[in-house]
């Protein structure tokens, strides 16, 4: 028969594992997305010559592993003697992340808002900011979600790696059970049904969203 | 009264208008005619701001639409412009495509803006759509709308460019009717239109453009029936 040693104590260590990953990922996410909101705003006004400098940084942000980031993240605040815990440094450099992934989903959704349309909102006297805040943003908005959907999954497994900077998120919560019981398969079999009972609402609003949406589209 | 002076207008090294003069009186209504790449879409875009003009100066009741300082989104709400894709924005029921601009730009109220709204749909027939989302209405029903959500802002002036040319040729003359309804109110309009039949029965003058310039104005009767420039006896005839 099948015989274990894990506890109650175990699985609520888990539990909290999980809650620092949905934490980690929910600041990062929302800080993310707002910060890609303006950088994407700023690429699409400014035109690819002056938004320049800014695609190369994010252009960074998106080639380096962000397991680099987060070592050379982790280095710069101690250097710059910042004094930032561990959990603010792994949101930073996740943020960052985020942002730079996310600014190419908004700069995408509010290149797919027909420019004739735009144009007819103008013509009505309505101001730039009324076209973004009116038209384009909820039309992007639409285009963009299964994107911003598979971003924000990506980096709550992503999110795992955050391990590195000392975090005791799901997946360290789940190193430090298998070294000690030593049932790698049941445990990690464990963390990967937890990842998935946090992943599927994510998914299915997602897919709710876009159902609603689109008898009107 | 619309005053174009000596307008010129490129895009990059294409000249689309080359020295348009034209004045539109209130109460007037315009029909621009001529071939594609004339310029006549372009002239109406220019009128309403949308597109800058190299030289020259287009006046609306006294102010100048290109002078620095203009507001032109103030000047927008008086010169309605409804173009030949309807545009309607998709996420919006009919009802609120046409409340949008009056509670957004002249800040009316819900109650007021949907007075309005409901009394546009209604004037161009579309009482029964209100909710349905522009998706769901045939080509002609859209355009329909588009005409009434300019015409909630209560324009002065109303600039149609070819709105029946995208349209299933069942379904023009729906919009046509509109637009003559319009005409008989004593609507300012500047149609460019291909429609030569409705041009020759609603309009004051007839303007027939040819290569960026106005080649010939005259009364209906007298440009359809009597023209004079070479190339308008030739656009008519190839259009009969």
């Amino acid at each position: 028969m099948f015989n274990t040693a894990l506890t109650w104590n175990d699985l609520v260590f888990l539990a909290q594992g999980a809650g620092m990953t949905l934490m980690v990922t929910a600041v990062s996410v929302a800080a993310g997305t707002v910060l890609g909101i303006v950088f994407g705003l700023i690429r699409v006004q400014c035109g690819p010559y002056w938004s320049a400098p800014l695609t190369f940084a994010l252009d960074v942000f998106r080639s380096v592993p962000l397991l680099i980031q987060l070592v050379l993240g982790n280095a710069l605040q101690s250097i710059m003697k910042l004094g930032w815990p561990p959990f603010t440094t792994s949101c930073v450099v996740l943020s960052l992340y985020t942002a730079a992934y996310c600014t190419e989903i908004v700069r995408g959704g509010i290149g797919a808002v027909p420019p004739t349309t735009r144009r007819a909102a103008r013509s009505l006297g309505m101001t730039w900011w009324q076209d973004m805040r009116y038209i384009v943003a909820p039309l992007a908005t639409r285009v963009s979600l299964p994107s911003w959907i598979g971003l924000t999954l990506g980096v709550m497994k992503d999110s795992a790696l955050v391990l590195w900077l000392g975090l005791i998120e799901l997946l360290r919560a789940s190193q430090i059970l298998v070294t000690r019981l030593q049932e790698p398969l049941f445990i990690l079999l464990i963390c990967g049904a937890i990842y998935f009972i946090i992943s599927f609402p994510i998914a299915r609003l997602g897919g709710y969203l876009e159902k609603r949406w689109s008898p009107n589209d | 009264m619309i005053e174009i002076e000596n307008v010129h207008k490129s895009f990059g090294e294409l000249k689309v208008l080359k020295g348009i003069n034209l004045t539109v009186d209130k109460g007037e209504v315009l029909t621009v005619i001529g071939g594609s790449g004339s310029g006549k879409s372009t002239l109406l875009t220019c009128i309403n701001g949308l597109e800058p003009i190299d030289s020259g100066r287009i006046v609306v009741d006294g102010t100048d639409v290109h002078a620095r300082g203009t507001d032109l989104n103030k000047l927008r709400r008086k010169i309605g412009i409804v173009f030949q894709q309807w545009n309607a924005f998709p996420h919006l029921t009919v009802l609120e495509n046409v409340m949008l601009a009056p509670r957004k730009v002249l800040g009316l109220s819900k109650a007021e803006a949907e007075e309005i709204a409901v009394k546009q749909l209604t004037h161009v027939g579309l009482a029964e759509k209100l909710s349905v989302y522009p998706n769901r209405m045939s080509g002609g029903q859209q355009q329909r709308m588009a005409i009434a959500r300019a015409l909630a802002m209560s324009p002065e002036y109303m600039l149609f460019d070819e709105v029946t040319s995208a349209l299933d040729p069942m379904l023009v003359g729906e919009v046509l009717d509109t637009l003559r309804m319009l005409a008989s109110e004593g609507m300012t309009m500047i149609c460019v239109t291909h429609e030569m039949k409705f041009a020759r029965e609603v309009s004051d003058r007839v303007a027939f453009f040819h290569q960026g310039i106005m080649a010939e104005i005259a009364a209906p009767e007298q440009l359809f029936d009597a023209p004079q420039h070479p190339e308008t006896k030739k656009f008519l005839a190839a259009t009969h």
